[in-house]
């Protein structure tokens, strides 16, 4: 019984809450980067992620 | 271990790795063209009215260099940004900003992608992660490029707040759509999810009310750089999510 067979059959069990709450946490500590980095208007977070916003496809300007 | 501590180590670790695969490919790809798209873009604010370079043949890059430089206030007044406000000299420090932004960039890309994968209880195989990372190439870089075809600078676009609105649109769109075709089992989901990621199109994205001030072989290459950087970012980051999520057992 390899270790990923344990994950599998545990996953497909009910998604516990605090499974939830771990997940929904992580994803909207992602979103607050992103939005940080790739999204803020102000001046200096524009200059300094300028090439990054460009080269990911960001809308920049 | 704590899941949430297991996604955000491994989201950490995964976004230091793809964010300076990012930083060397786009060095070599999509920072060249930058570079050359505002020398343009600088011109532009000095001449209002845009000339037509594809007309006028080879550009002067001396005289582009020269007209860059006496623009450089225009430019400044012209932009909407704040002129005063502090950017990177160019050269290391520029680059120094640019890998900052694009590890950080990685790492939020990261956290949505292994917190995403957990509700199906987590990558297995760097395989597996490879293909959540194709979705994720999919939703973040070929679905917006479709309705706004990634700018270089000196392609205005229409108001930006209704660009980032479509594009964010878009993403969430396309993302949803994906999960329900791969995880929805009815005939009805399928249905439901083209309908969501056609949606987006089918409204329309905002668009620019002027022509670009870059010929247009510089936009077209830019438009594919930034897709294929975009490529390759998303393959090592979903294969690395993988790889990695599995030496973090089971959380």
């Amino acid at each position: 019984m390899s270790h990923a067979d344990f994950r599998t059959s545990a996953s497909s069990a009910a998604l516990t809450s605090s499974r939830a709450v771990s997940i929904v946490a992580a994803f909207l500590f992602g979103v607050v980067i992103i939005g940080g980095v790739g999204f803020a208007q102000m001046a200096v977070a524009h200059n300094a992620a300028h090439d990054h916003r460009h080269s990911i496809g960001f809308p920049c300007h | 271990m704590n899941l949430f501590r297991t996604i955000v180590l491994v989201a950490a670790l995964v976004g230091l790795g793809s964010g300076l695969v990012l930083t060397v490919v786009q060095h070599f790809s999509v920072q060249p063209l930058i570079v050359q798209a505002e020398a343009f873009e600088s011109q532009r604010s000095e001449a209002p009215a845009p000339h037509d370079h594809a007309a006028s043949g080879e550009h002067d890059h001396l005289a582009a260099a020269k007209a860059d430089l006496a623009a450089q206030e225009a430019h400044d007044a012209a932009h909407a940004h704040d002129p005063e406000a502090w950017e990177p000299a160019d050269g290391i420090e520029r680059f120094g900003w640019t890998l900052v932004a694009n590890v950080l960039s990685a790492v939020g890309f990261a956290l949505l992608l292994v917190s995403a994968s957990e509700l199906k209880g987590g990558l297995a195989s760097w395989r597996e992660g490879l293909f959540w990372g194709l979705a994720g190439f999919a939703a973040f870089t070929l679905a917006p490029s479709v309705g706004l075809p990634p700018e270089a600078p000196g392609v205005t676009g229409a108001a930006l707040e209704a660009r980032q609105i479509w594009w964010i649109g878009t993403v969430a769109a396309t993302a949803l759509g994906l999960a329900l075709l791969a995880f929805g089992r009815s005939p009805v989901l399928a249905i439901l999810a083209v309908a969501l990621i056609a949606a987006p199109h089918v409204i329309g994205a905002p668009h620019a009310p002027e022509p670009p001030a870059i010929p247009r072989k510089l936009e077209h290459d830019f438009v594919v750089a930034v897709i294929v950087t975009g490529f390759v970012f998303w393959s090592a980051l979903g294969a690395l999510a993988g790889a990695l999520r599995q030496r973090f057992g089971g959380a």
